[in-house]
């Protein structure tokens, strides 16, 4: 029976996880995921699951398990966060070219040094070419919402490649939020049983995995994966449609807030949308028309849709709580630069990093810098391309 | 010796699997080699040293006598001509450069 509950980000994904009941979970504990596999643990402990639960000496080990899991058949699942998922990287891309439907779920944290353990989503944009799929969910719910349908994607005929599914550590992993749960037999029916493709344990269909690819044969493989990658685009919006018509919370690959009649947009991941959307409010009861825009896929980059809601503004900021040292702007200003550049006349776009190791968004913040780009439209001088919000000199 | 034009990205397994148990035979590395094993037929006495530990399974054997390498595959790593024993050294490894059918890479 769907339940409406008080959840915190990270028991969220642990009861989807429990719903699901992969064959294989193999982790290794790190701030703030670490709730994630301590609940999933209790699970097992209490006879609730049947998965295999692997506890792995690190996170390399631990997204290994998975790997060889996955290839011999298993439904896996995995968590971590910064440090962690930054020690899984290599395995990362091993997973995504041997084209392993693994979910793993992340709460974005910074990365040392300096020690932090807070929000930041420089652990995710670490891994941003692996060739997994990029989830960034705004709210516990979502979360839980993303983590079933994760599996959905990552195991699509179309697509099989691991998936990321990420939700700002603390603000949302530890944060108690009132949410819907579905019935554990109806996301058993969403979900649906896992037909592994090539398992090494059909002894009776014998297949290598991993092998060596020289020059002669590296680059189709590493293209295929590209059109993997894109086909994903499609299955993301159809899951996220069929979720919806199960459960009623309907998702795509972009989360519009008041764009069309808007003049200067806000576009930000995750739970600083939020945000964004109030500032949005309090700037249009000045008349000041804004939107918000939230892509909540980041791979594939939905660039077209991109091009679709945004092109008719007049200037833009991109909010990105990671950064690209000595890059010309961070990740998500210059992949959305990047996809209206081309337009007849694009609009102005800026870039503003906020948010490193877990620091406050405010509102405030936001509203300053739409109203940057009000002054830069007035005056005609443009604003700095690319800057931080909220720092000290 | 060349390799046959390997499938495009629409067609090539996807994962890189191997779905084919034993197709290493059809991806020639004869052209990987610097120096060719040349045997002395006279000199060998068919100990099969050699054959155990190829890495390319590149020794031709028949009937328990050694008859020579597939040069399709060999890549010339001179492990055979190491192995052999002392008593008979019945394996040359000679240049690639001094034959006239040397293989292009």
């Amino acid at each position: 029976m769907t339940q409406t509950v008080a959840l915190t980000g990270n028991t969220a994904v642990a009861l989807a996880m429990q719903q699901i009941e992969p064959d294989v979970v193999a982790a290794y504990p790190i701030t703030p995921s670490t709730e994630i596999m301590q609940s999933f643990a209790t699970y097992i402990a209490n006879g609730e699951v049947d998965s295999e639960l692997v506890l792995a000496e690190s996170e390399h080990s631990a997204l290994s398990a998975c790997v060889g899991a996955a290839a011999a058949g298993g439904r896996v699942m995995t968590a971590t966060s910064s440090q962690g998922l930054a020690l899984m990287w290599e395995v990362l891309y091993i997973a995504a070219g041997l084209r392993l439907p693994i979910v793993i779920s992340v709460a974005n944290r910074a990365l040392s040094a300096p020690l932090n353990i807070h929000g930041d989503h420089s652990d995710m944009m670490g891994a941003r070419d692996s060739g997994c799929i990029q989830l960034y969910a705004e709210t516990a719910q979502e979360a839980y919402d993303n983590t079933l349908q994760a599996v959905r994607i990552a195991e699509h005929p179309e697509v099989r490649l691991p998936v990321l599914s990420g939700m700002d550590g603390f603000i949302i992993s530890h944060s108690i939020e009132r949410m819907v749960v579905e019935d554990r037999e109806a996301v058993r029916g969403f979900v649906g049983p896992y037909v592994p493709h090539h398992p090494l344990l059909d002894l009776a269909h014998p297949v290598s995995y991993g092998p060596l690819a020289l020059p002669d044969t590296y680059m189709e493989h590493r293209r295929q994966l590209v059109e993997a990658m894109r086909r994903a685009e499609r299955v993301i919006e159809a899951v996220g449609t069929e979720f919806g018509a199960r459960f009623g919370r309907t998702y795509g690959l972009t989360e519009a807030y008041r764009l069309e009649d808007a003049e200067f947009g806000l576009i930000a991941l995750s739970s600083a949308a939020g945000t964004c959307r109030v500032a949005a409010d309090e700037l249009r009861a000045r008349g000041m028309r804004v939107g918000v825009l939230r892509p909540r896929v980041l791979r594939p980059f939905p660039h077209a849709r991109l091009r679709d809601a945004l092109g008719h503004l007049r200037a833009i900021a991109v909010l990105d709580r990671a950064d690209s040292p000595g890059g010309f702007g961070a990740p998500v200003f210059t992949e959305v630069r990047s996809a209206l550049y081309g337009l007849p006349s694009p609009p102005l776009v800026i870039g503003r990093v906020f948010g490193l190791g877990g620091r406050d968004l405010l509102v405030e913040h936001v509203t300053e810098v739409a109203e940057a780009l009000e002054k830069a439209l007035e005056t005609g001088e443009p604003p700095e391309p690319v800057d931080y919000l909220a720092v000290r000199e | 010796m060349v390799n046959p034009e390997p499938l495009g990205w629409r067609r090539i397994p996807e994962g890189a699997l191997i779905l084919e148990p034993g197709n290493a035979v059809q991806y020639l590395t004869g052209g990987w080699r610097t120096f060719r094993p040349v045997l002395d037929r006279e000199r060998c006495t068919d100990c099969l040293i050699c054959w155990i530990f190829c890495p390319d399974s590149a020794i031709q054997v028949k009937g328990g006598r050694l008859l020579g390498f597939d040069l399709e595959h060999c890549k010339g790593c001179g492990i055979c001509a190491a192995v052999c024993p002392p008593s008979a050294r019945a394996i040359a490894m000679v240049e690639e450069s001094a034959f006239q059918d040397r293989a292009e890479p």
